[in-house]
C-alpha cells in the first residue's frame, strides 16, 4: 500500500512561546515548603518563638525583679507566688530565667553576627581570589583550627576580662573558622560555574560577580552552618559563666544561675533544674531548626 | 556562503597558547603543566560562521574561554578589529566584551539560579550601562521575543524554564549588548536532538538578521556541518585541518579527520552498509606529555620517522584548505 502524497496537508505549525502554567516559586518559598513538612524542626520553631516571646516580653508581667534581694524568702520551692521557686538571695527565679534567656539568645545571635560577618569576608576573598592567597590564608586558618577553641575562649576571657561585651567578641573570633571554611568551599565552587563565566564575559567587576552571583548562592549553606553554630554559641557562654569567666552579677545567664544552683542541688534541686532544662531546650529546639534547615536547603532532599 | 568568506577579518587568533600548571601550592614548582592549547592560529570573517570540532579535551573550549580573556593566554594574540585583545586596558576591554560575547555549554549551570531571567538580562544592559528604567524593561522584552520566549515570563527564575528554554535565555543575555561576535561553546550538546535544530536555526536566523559572527565549537560533526561555512579540526590543542564545510566532508586530508568523519552514520541503510570505518588504535596521548613532533603521531596509521622529530605545520595544501600533516 502506498499512500498518495497529496492526501496530507502539511500542519499548520504555530510557534507561539510556551506558557508556565506554575506559579512563580523563589528558592526561599521552596525551602519553606520543604520546611513545613518537617515535624521535628517545625516543632523546634515553635518551641523557639514560645522562648523568645518569653524572654521578651516575660519580664513586663513578672512582679519581681531579676537582681532584688528579699531575704523573707529564701529558697522556697515553686509555688503559686514563686512558679519556679526563689534562690537562695531569695530572688524569683523564674523571672531570672526570662532574663538569662535573654541574654543567651542575645549572645547566640550577637556572636553569629560577628562570626558571619569576618567568616564571610575572609572566605569570600580566600575562595574568589584562589591561588597563592587562598593557600595562606588557609594554612592560618589550619593554625587557628588545631588549637582547641575552648583553650583559647578561655585564654581570651582571661585576658580581656569577663563581661557581657567581651563574651560576644570571644564568641564571635572563636566561630569564624568554620564559617569561612564553608564560605570558601562554597565560593570555590561557584566561581567555575557558567554563570559567573558569562557575567565574567559581560565585564562584570569583581565587586558584582561575589555580591550577585557568588554570596547569593552560598546564602543557603551559610544559614544553616549559623542556625548551628547559635547553639554553640548559647552552650559556650553558659559554661564560660559556670566556670565565673562569662556574665557578672547582678546581670544574670543562664549558666552562671546553674553555677549557683549547683551548690544547692541536696536541699534545692529546682534552683539547678530550672535554668538548666531552659539550656537544654534552648540548645534542642536550635539544632532541630538547624538541621530542618540543613535538609530545606540541600537540593539532593528535594522530593 | 562563499561571499561570506571572502569578507573582511573581524577576528584573528594568532599562535594562541594555553598551558595550565598542574603542582599548585605554597611550594610548587609549576613545571609540570596541562598542555591544553598550543599554538591555534585561525581568522573569523565577518558574518561567518567558523566550526571548531574536535573530540572532549581536545581544548577546544579552552581555546573559546581564553580568547575572550577568560583564561589568560600563556602566549599568542587575539586581535579584534586589528588590535590584540591581550593589551587593551580595562576600559578598552569592556568595549571588546561588549562585542564579542559567549554561548555556554550547560543551560543548566549558565544562569543564575538567584536571579529573574529578566535581572540575568538585565544585568547585561546594567554593567554597560545601555539602558534603565522603562527602556531596560522594554529591551529585555525585546529580547525575550527574539530569541522566542514568552516576556511575560521575565520575572521568573531559571528553574521553572526547559533545556531548551534556558539555552533561549542564555542567547537573549548574550545578544544583549549588541554584539559582532558570538563564541558558542558547544550550545547544543546539552539538549534534546529535537531542541537542538530549533536552537541551530535560531541561531541561524540571527546571523542573517544582526549579521552576527560565530565561533561554533562543538563535537556533533553533523551539526557542525549544517551551521558553518567553514571548519576547523582540533587535536590536542592544535588545529589539524582547516577548510571549507563542503571541501572538509568532501575531501578530508588529515588522517585524523579523515577517521572522524568515517564515524559518522549515514541515515541511509544502502550507503551506510558499504561504510568503512576507520578505527584509530590507542588512546588520546596525555596532554601533560605530549608526543614530539605530529601530535597525531602515535596513532596515525600512515606515521613515519618525520612525524616525530618536526611538528608539521598547517600549510595550505589546496584552495582555503589547510592542512598540517606532512604527508598530505
Amino acid at each position: 500500500m502506498s499512500l498518495p502524497v497529496d492526501a496530507f496537508t502539511p500542519l499548520q505549525h504555530e510557534l507561539k512561546a510556551e506558557v508556565i502554567n506554575r506559579p512563580s516559586t523563589t528558592l526561599w518559598q521552596d525551602a519553606w515548603r520543604r520546611f513545613k513538612l518537617n515535624p521535628l524542626a517545625m516543632g523546634g520553631l515553635v518551641v523557639l518563638s514560645a522562648i523568645v516571646l518569653f524572654a521578651l516580653f516575660g519580664p513586663f508581667f513578672s512582679h519581681f525583679d531579676y537582681k532584688t534581694n528579699d531575704l523573707e524568702s529564701v529558697n522556697l520551692f515553686p509555688n503559686w507566688v514563686h512558679p519556679f521557686g526563689t534562690d537562695e538571695l531569695g530572688r524569683d527565679i523564674l523571672t531570672r530565667v526570662m532574663f538569662g534567656a535573654r541574654i543567651s539568645l542575645a549572645i547566640g545571635f550577637g556572636s553569629v553576627l560577628i562570626n558571619l560577618t569576618i567568616g564571610i569576608f575572609y572566605g569570600g576573598i580566600s575562595g574568589y581570589l584562589g591561588g597563592r592567597v587562598d593557600n595562606v590564608m588557609q594554612r592560618i586558618i589550619d593554625i587557628i583550627f588545631s588549637v582547641p577553641d575552648l583553650l583559647y575562649v578561655i585564654l581570651l576571657m582571661v585576658v580581656l576580662g569577663s563581661g557581657l561585651g567581651n563574651i560576644f567578641i570571644v564568641l564571635g573570633i572563636a566561630n569564624w573558622v568554620p564559617m569561612a571554611r564553608i564560605v570558601r568551599g562554597q565560593i570555590l565552587s561557584l566561581r567555575e560555574q557558567e554563570f559567573v563565566l558569562a557575567a565574567r564575559t559581560l565585564g562584570a567587576s569583581t565587586k558584582r560577580i561575589l555580591m550577585k552571583h557568588l554570596l547569593p548562592n552560598s546564602v543557603g549553606q551559610i544559614i544553616v552552618v549559623a542556625a548551628l553554630q547559635i547553639p554553640a554559641a548559647i552552650f559556650m557562654e553558659a559554661f564560660l559563666s559556670f566556670i565565673g569567666l562569662g556574665v557578672q552579677p547582678p546581670l544574670v545567664s543562664l549558666g552562671s544561675m546553674a553555677a549557683s544552683g549547683r551548690l544547692n542541688i541536696p536541699s534545692y534541686p529546682h534552683s539547678l533544674l530550672f535554668p538548666a532544662g531552659m539550656i537544654a531546650v534552648l540548645m534542642l529546639a536550635f539544632n532541630f531548626v538547624g538541621d530542618g534547615l540543613r535538609d530545606a536547603f540541600d537540593p539532593k532532599m528535594r522530593k | 556562503m562563499s561571499a561570506a568568506v571572502k569578507s573582511e577579518i573581524i577576528l584573528e587568533v594568532e599562535n594562541l597558547v594555553k598551558h595550565f600548571p598542574i603542582d599548585k601550592g605554597l611550594f610548587a614548582k609549576g613545571e609540570r603543566k596541562v598542555h591544553a592549547v598550543n599554538g591555534v592560529s585561525f581568522q573569523l570573517h565577518r558574518g561567518e560562521t567558523l566550526g571548531l570540532v574536535g573530540e572532549s579535551g581536545c581544548g577546544k573550549s579552552t581555546a573559546g574561554r581564553t580568547i575572550i580573556r577568560l583564561y589568560d593566554a600563556t602566549s599568542g594574540q587575539v586581535r579584534y578589529k586589528g588590535k590584540n585583545v591581550y593589551d587593551l586596558n580595562a576600559k578598552d576591554m569592556m568595549g571588546v566584551r561588549s562585542d564579542i560575547q559567549m554561548i555556554f555549554q550547560d543551560p543548566y549551570a549558565s544562569l543564575n539560579p538567584r536571579m529573574t531571567v529578566g535581572d540575568i538580562i538585565g544585568e547585561a544592559l546594567d554593567i554597560h550601562r545601555l539602558a534603565s528604567g522603562q527602556k531596560r524593561t522594554d529591551r529585555i522584552y525585546g529580547l525575550l521575543e527574539t530569541v522566542g520566549l514568552n516576556p511575560e515570563h521575565a520575572n521568573r527564575f531559571p528553574h521553572e524554564f526547559s533545556g531548551g528554554q534556558r539555552q533561549r535565555i542564555g542567547i537573549a543575555r548574550s545578544l544583549a549588548v549588541d554584539p559582532k561576535v558570538i563564541i558558542c561553546d558547544e550550545p547544543i550538546s546539552a539538549l534534546d536532538v529535537s531542541i537542538q535544530a530549533q536552537i541551530v536555526n535560531m541561531l541561524e536566523d540571527l546571523q542573517e538578521k544582526l549579521g552576527l559572527t560565530y565561533l561554533f565549537i562543538a563535537h556533533d560533526l553533523s551539526m557542525v556541518k549544517h551551521i558553518s561555512h567553514r571548519i576547523a579540526v582540533m587535536y590536542l590543542g592544535r588545529i589539524v585541518e582547516l577548510t571549507s564545510s563542503s571541501d572538509l566532508y568532501g575531501h578530508p586530508l588529515h588522517p585524523y579527520t579523515q577517521a572522524l568523519l568515517s564515524a559518522i552514520p549515514i541515515p541511509d541503510p544502502d550507503v551506510e552498509m558499504k561504510r568503512q570505518r576507520i578505527v584509530l588504535q590507542g588512546t588520546v596521548p596525555s596532554p601533560i606529555d605530549p608526543p614530539s613532533g605530529c601530535y597525531f603521531r602515535t596513532r596515525c596509521p600512515h606515521a613515519e620517522d618525520i612525524c616525530a622529530q618536526k611538528v608539521p605545520e598547517l600549510l595550505e595544501r589546496g584552495s582555503e584548505h589547510f592542512v598540517a600533516c606532512h604527508f598530505a
